[in-house]
């Protein structure tokens, strides 16, 4: 049985560094330190200077209604160990303000944007704080606990109104507009005047530009999706072009944004899982454990032994599937029309016939529990793997590595075309293999381990040139790195019970915080759960790899060539669903 | 189809003319074209996308049906499918895609949450079925449908097909004005669906 390690320990003492603005967070089971708001510029430069926090992983926000809003920041490491989180706490008057982090780590621009979207918490300084997964113009803000939404029935899971007298009732019934909506009172929409995309445009590098000559030109505006073949879903980017090479960029999200959270607090923590299985659909398995950690965290459970075990080998396959239907989709967008994808989707299928033997289905497995994992792999399953590992998977990998690698059209469109250096990786708050790929060898895996991953053999795949090869050849790198995990995990794997509970529809949850991380297919995946003892939890935030590399896109774009902004926007491996939530 | 569907049973064709000529009604061979062709809008929103991607790969193989030339632009298309989770923000683009394909055109609500919001219907920035703004023909179930449920769903459509008569088909008569044309929504203080302007400024004035 494994214990949960404790919640992201505060290593360092904050407050004896800084007696006047700093203490402890000395609320029962929370971690980390509250800051003055005054000094939180000072303070956070400290953290990341001389304590040597360099990573800033996630920035959300809470509400707690109705006196005060707190910012959370959670810090770490690239070189390994545990975190730091600080918080900043604000009386709940609008206009609530927080000073922006974007001059310490600009990896925090779109998370900032995200907290003042949904949260209404406002931070000065940021230079675009503009809305990000709502549009301009949208009524309030959707994650404060006194904004209700269209179908709103109840505040928590399970509503009594859905069995009133014993029939139920169709929710747009129930709301004014026959909708899922909700209006201001003696609101006209003949008068409504569209926002536009005034901002958006403004916010883009100058379109007109004075040429040394004195005559003014136009730079040319293009909008890059929601619909567009290549983005790998509804991203949208919108540039400005001179010529081909890009001048500004700025990415536009929300196309797919779901309302995981506002959901996931009106949830049970048990009705939470199939939801993570919705954020990056690819990675079902992985999602799971993530949100299985952090609400481990809060219970103080252990994990069956055996349990661990399959949660290793089914995340580990879930790399490999991810990262071979990654360079399917990466040729895809390089022009090699759907061949390379028809050979990772063979074998994703195989990897995703195992998914359905254990859990039922392909793609949403819901496969975790708090405690362990819901089935039990029969022994003819772990066959089927044995097989997949030792006999299918490298062979076919080694086929793709060397039909693709030496490519001649692949090393012109990819060798030598800068990605991101590691500086500016780890400062815009990049994990995953772009990180890597860069030079840094940050794998949560290996830097902070969860579950039982610190008793594998397994190298850190690396690679330092930082060009967009390299982000290709690391994915093959982590999938021979995944197939010797595998290896140890399936020699090693005991006989023994799948869950250290009893099975439960409804678990007791005390009052905490946790932020469970993991090492995702796509970079650092956290979830944030905030409990106050009651069945819901009161805040879920889920921080995802997708959504904060994307941050520094714009910087790695200006400069590019547009032909090389799709390929340089499939490395990300960004998938919607986990992006937008 | 094969040539006993295909040909009019009535019309007894001598026995060394079977393989070279066929006798059958304008609307069959009108019909088995359009439905050996449906080509699907290269366009997928959420989860349902991957399921529709594997539906074409070989495991599956949609080229059976002859559905595999996905078009990314809705000027070639013939078929929507709405595959996956229709947001507010999203809606207004895909009454775009839709209202520029050309007749006759068809829409597939592959999932549940394009059939009905599915498990994020309470979501503020979910709308609750793609039908309440175009007209779907097919509804296909499950989270995601697996590729084998979205495969049956075509064949329904192509089923569908078989039915239409040239004689009927709305896309031959004359007309002033489409009647597919939906009008695109707005984004308001939340979504306005300008069919509806009068009932929500009544309702807005309703509330306390």
């Amino acid at each position: 049985m494994t214990m949960p390690a404790p919640a992201s320990t505060a290593t360092v003492d904050l407050a004896a560094r800084f007696p006047d603005v700093v203490q402890l967070d000395a609320r029962p089971d929370y971690t980390g330190f509250i800051v003055e708001k005054d000094s939180l510029l000072e303070v956070a430069a400290a953290i990341r200077d001389e304590f040597g926090f360099d990573l800033l992983s996630s920035v959300t926000g809470v509400d707690y209604a109705p006196d005060k809003m707190e910012v959370v920041y959670h810090a770490y490491r690239t070189s390994g160990g545990p975190g730091l989180a600080f918080k900043v706490q604000i009386p709940r008057i609008d206009p609530v303000e927080v000073p922006s982090l974007i001059h310490l780590w600009p990896g925090v621009d779109l998370q900032e944007r995200e907290v003042w979207d949904l949260l209404g918490i406002k931070f000065s300084g940021h230079p675009d704080l503009r809305r990000i997964l709502m549009w301009e113009g949208f009524e309030g803000h959707p994650l404060r606990k006194d904004w209700k939404e269209g179908f709103y029935e109840e505040d928590v899971k399970p509503f009594k109104s859905r069995w009133p007298q014993g029939k139920f009732a169709m929710a747009e019934d129930l709301n004014p507009f026959g909708d899922n909506l909700t209006f201001p009172k003696n609101f006209d929409p003949e008068k409504w005047i569209p926002e536009g995309e005034a901002l958006l445009y403004g916010a883009l590098a100058r379109y007109t530009v004075e040429n040394e000559d004195g005559i003014s030109s136009d730079r040319i505006v293009i909008n890059m999706g929601p619909h567009h073949p290549s983005t790998h879903g509804v991203f949208r980017a919108v540039m400005t072009l001179e010529g081909e090479t890009i001048k500004g960029l700025k990415p536009v999200l929300g196309y797919l944004h779901r309302n995981h959270e506002k959901i996931g607090e009106r949830n049970t923590f048990l009705q939470n899982m199939p939801y993570t299985d919705r954020l990056d659909y690819f990675n079902s398995m992985t999602n799971n454990f993530g949100y299985a950690l952090a609400v481990e965290k809060l219970m103080k459970i252990p994990v069956a032994e055996r349990a661990d075990y399959i949660r290793v080998i089914v995340s580990e396959l879930s790399r490999i599937q991810n990262h071979l239907v990654f360079i399917g989709t990466l040729l895809n967008d390089l022009g090699a029309m759907y061949t390379p994808s028809l050979y990772a989707y063979e074998e994703r299928e195989l990897v995703l016939d195992v998914f359905e033997a254990i859990s039922g289905s392909r793609m949403m497995c819901n496969y975790y529990r708090f405690g362990g994992v819901v089935r039990d792999i029969p022994d003819d399953v772990m066959q089927k793997i044995k097989d997949l590992v030792y006999e299918r998977i490298p062979p076919k990998t080694d086929e793709l590595d060397r039909m693709l690698s030496e490519n001649e059209v692949l090393l012109a469109r990819m060798r030598g075309i800068r990605m991101i250096n590691a500086e500016d990786a780890v400062a815009y708050s990049i994990t995953g293999p772009v990180l890597r790929a860069a030079g840094v060898p940050y794998d949560i895996r290996r830097a902070d381990p969860y579950g039982i991953y610190d008793r594998f053999d397994f190298d850190v795949a690396v690679r330092y040139n930082g060009d967009l090869m390299d982000n290709y050849l690391i994915r093959i790198d982590e999938i021979r790195q995944s197939l010797r995990i595998l290896d140890q995990a399936i020699r090693q794997i005991p006989q023994g019970p799948i869950n250290s509970q009893k099975p439960a529809y409804q678990v007791r949850v005390p009052a905490g915080e946790a932020y469970g991380r993991i090492e995702s297919p796509k970079g650092e995946l956290g979830f944030y759960v905030l409990s106050n003892g009651k069945p819901n939890p009161w805040r879920y935030h889920v921080r995802a790899p997708s959504f904060v590399n994307v941050t520094a896109l714009e910087k790695i774009s200006v400069g590019t060539k547009i032909a090389d902004f799709v390929v340089l926007l499939a490395m990300f491996d960004m998938v919607m669903g986990e992006c937008d939530r | 189809m094969d040539s006993e569907t295909f040909n009019l049973p009535q019309y007894e064709i001598p026995e060394d003319l079977r393989h070279a000529v066929a006798v059958t009604t304008l609307d069959r061979l009108y019909n088995w074209g359009r439905r050996s062709s449906v080509w699907p809008l290269m366009f997928g929103l959420a989860c349902c996308a991957i399921e529709m991607i594997a539906a074409q790969t070989a495991r599956y193989d949609m080229a059976r049906f002859g559905m595999e030339v996905m078009r990314p632009t809705p000027r070639q298309a013939d078929l929507l499918i709405v595959s996956g989770t229709v947001t507010k923000k999203m809606l207004p683009p895909i009454i775009r895609l839709y209202n520029q394909m050309p007749e006759p055109k068809y829409v597939v609500a592959m999932g549940a949450c394009a059939s009905g919001g599915g498990p994020f219907k309470e979501g503020y920035n979910v709308v609750a079925g793609i039908d309440k703004f175009l007209p779907v023909d097919v509804y296909i179930p499950g989270c995601p449908p697996t590729p084998q449920a979205l495969i049956a769903g075509l064949i329904k459509l192509q089923e569908k097909i078989d039915k239409q008569t040239i004689k009927e088909a709305s896309w031959y008569k004359r007309k002033v004005k489409d009647p597919n044309y939906v009008p695109v929504p707005i984004l308001g203080p939340d979504l306005i669906d300008p069919r509806r302007t009068a009932d929500i400024k009544a309702a807005a004035a309703q509330k306390e």
